[in-house]
């Protein structure tokens, strides 16, 4: 008793420190029009890092009427994948970024966040997965190519295999049922890697093949590293797939760390992180169609024209022209993983998109950690976001996986890679 | 009766010269870090923000190992000469300077205004816990 009066004096005494108000409950920020509280700073951060175990016998949660398969594990930290034209999987695996501790804090806080993430060493290769009889169980298992640096977007259109490296586009030649990639791969363009504090690059391309749109993340997590090191960062590029030849797409996109085309309208999509450190409710991650020559407000402003007073110096033009982003999916959730859906993948959910949320760590009450579904009506999104894949963290505190990519297999199966438990996951309609 | 004014030294007049470099130590950097306030604030550059939680950092390395001096010179001393305002000037310095430390961690301008002053009241109060702690004794004057 006497101790636990100590620990509560304790707790009190920090109060003057964190102004720790203990509840930051998930307020299903999510739609075009999330609620934005007051921005919140406080002396130590909000932080509830994950504590990764083992899955055991334990295995994600899906929709009743659906299986799901681990079919691969003990990967080398997998990110995104691709479904290839005769339905192999290709699997991008490996850890980037190079940003150097600018203060002591940046020493602590990694220490702290890599707790949360795996240890295994970066993989820098695609593994490639076949399921050779078609039972949705991946016997075969081969490295497509290795030696690549932090490969991350992945991008197919006619026997060409993009791939995203941390610091530049590359170009393999593919054949239908190739195992191994016929040689080291080509470049196509050098992409900004200075510092890489956001390191992951994503990918997809233009349903002619013309283009490659890449999403490259900003260089802190609101101008900290200094305005220079956020030249060409926070934007997607469109580049010309034959020359390599680039232009900023959109910008003020803090990190898209996941890109889609839809299907029919040939519209680009991306989901977004947002900045970190003002609330636990502050700012809302978004998926949001991306418009050419759009401006999305990072760092000046965030959702639209809400100012963001810590960058200096301030830039009221730009700050009324950000466009507010399509739909919240909640902030701090870490949004990585983007795919549009389609009808195999069962009635429900027919229309819409697949988003991989990672997980949090800058509130005290985690959210995200899951796989959603967010419907769409009429090419739009409509309706709140639909669990699909979860148990990835438990009521128990205890984290088995955080989801990244997710890619619809045509076949009629949602792939999901989890870079905490070093596995792929295939969750399927049961037929 | 006759009284004969004795000065005893039960300690040194002076502090240890390893405690005397810590104290002296802080004033520098806590300093320090307050000019690179300063560059910020007139400049936007944030490197500036970065120079100034590095000294705060040094700041309270040293002012925190000569609080521990101050400490010790508070038990070891008889009669409680050593005042015992020198160490709550300390304690206060490393508390302020602590917060600081935090004000200082978050992003960008975040860390504005409250960096800055704070760093000015630290520094304030370095320079009085200094002068105080290197000031010449009288000695006990029995």
């Amino acid at each position: 008793m006497k101790t636990a009066n100590a620990f509560t004096a304790l707790a009190c005494s920090m109060v003057l420190l964190s102004a720790c108000d203990s509840n930051d409950p998930d307020p299903a920020q999510y739609g075009p029009n999330p609620a934005l509280p007051d921005m919140e700073t406080r002396l130590l951060p909000a932080m509830t890092i994950a504590e990764p175990v083992p899955w055991g016998d334990r295995q994600p949660t899906v929709p009743q009427n659906y299986t799901v398969t681990a079919i691969a594990t003990d990967l080398k930290i997998p990110r995104q994948t691709l479904v290839l034209p005769n339905g192999d999987i290709l699997v991008a695996e490996g850890r980037g970024g190079n940003a150097p501790a600018l203060q002591p804090k940046d020493v602590i806080a990694g220490y702290i966040k890599a707790r949360g993430t795996t240890s295994v060493e970066s993989g820098d290769r695609l593994t490639l997965l076949r399921d050779k009889d078609g039972d949705g169980l991946y016997e075969e298992q081969t490295v497509f190519a290795e030696d690549l640096d932090a490969p991350y977007g992945l991008a197919f259109f006619e026997g060409k295999l993009y791939v995203a490296n941390q610091d530049e586009l590359v170009r393999f030649d593919y054949e239908d049922g190739q195992t191994r990639a016929s040689g080291p791969p080509a470049k196509v363009a050098d992409l900004p890697s200075a510092i890489n504090h956001h390191w992951t690059k994503a990918l997809t391309i233009s349903p002619d093949g013309r283009f490659l749109y890449v999403g490259i993340g900003s260089n802190s997590n609101i101008t900290e590293r200094g305005m220079v090191a956020e030249v060409d960062r926070a934007m997607v590029w469109q580049v010309d797939a034959e020359t390599g030849a680039h232009k900023p797409y959109a910008t003020g996109l803090r990190n898209p760390t996941a890109l889609a085309i839809q299907p029919v309208t040939g519209q680009l999509w991306a989901v977004v992180n947002e900045r970190d450190e003002i609330g636990p409710n502050l700012v809302p991650d978004y998926l949001t169609s991306v418009r050419e020559g759009g401006f999305y407000g990072w760092p000046y402003s965030y959702w639209g024209s809400n100012v963001d007073p810590r960058v200096r110096p301030q830039d009221p033009e730009k700050v009324a022209s950000a466009i507010a982003p399509d739909y919240s999916l909640g902030s701090h959730v870490a949004a990585l993983g983007l795919a549009f859906s389609m009808p195999v993948m069962g009635e429900q959910f027919a229309e819409g998109v697949f988003v991989g949320e990672h997980g949090s760590w800058n509130r005290k009450e985690p959210v995200g950690y899951k796989v959603v579904f967010v419907p769409f009506r009429d090419g739009r999104p409509a309706g709140d976001p639909i669990d699909f894949v979860t148990g990835f963290r438990d009521d128990d505190g205890k984290t088995r996986g955080r989801p990244v990519g997710v890619t619809v297999d045509p076949r009629g199966a949602l792939i999901v890679a989890d870079d905490l438990s070093n596995t792929v996951w295939r969750v399927a309609p049961v037929k | 009766m006759t009284v004969t004014a004795t000065a005893v030294h039960p300690y040194p007049k002076t502090l240890h010269p390893i405690h005397a470099t810590l104290l002296a130590g802080t004033v520098p950097l806590f300093l320090g870090a307050l000019l690179s306030d300063l560059a910020y604030w007139s400049s936007y550059q944030v490197e500036w923000a970065n120079f100034a939680s590095w000294l705060i950092a040094g700041g309270l390395v040293f002012s925190g190992l000569a609080l521990l001096c101050a400490l010790a010179g508070l038990f070891r001393s008889r009669g409680g000469e050593r005042r015992p305002i020198y160490f709550l000037l300390l304690v206060a310095v490393w508390i302020l300077g602590f917060i600081n430390a935090l004000v200082h961690a978050r992003d960008a301008w975040a860390a504005m205004p409250t960096g800055l002053v704070l760093s000015i009241i630290v520094t304030l109060l370095a320079i009085a816990a200094t002068g105080v702690g290197l000031s010449r004794r009288v000695g006990v004057v029995a």
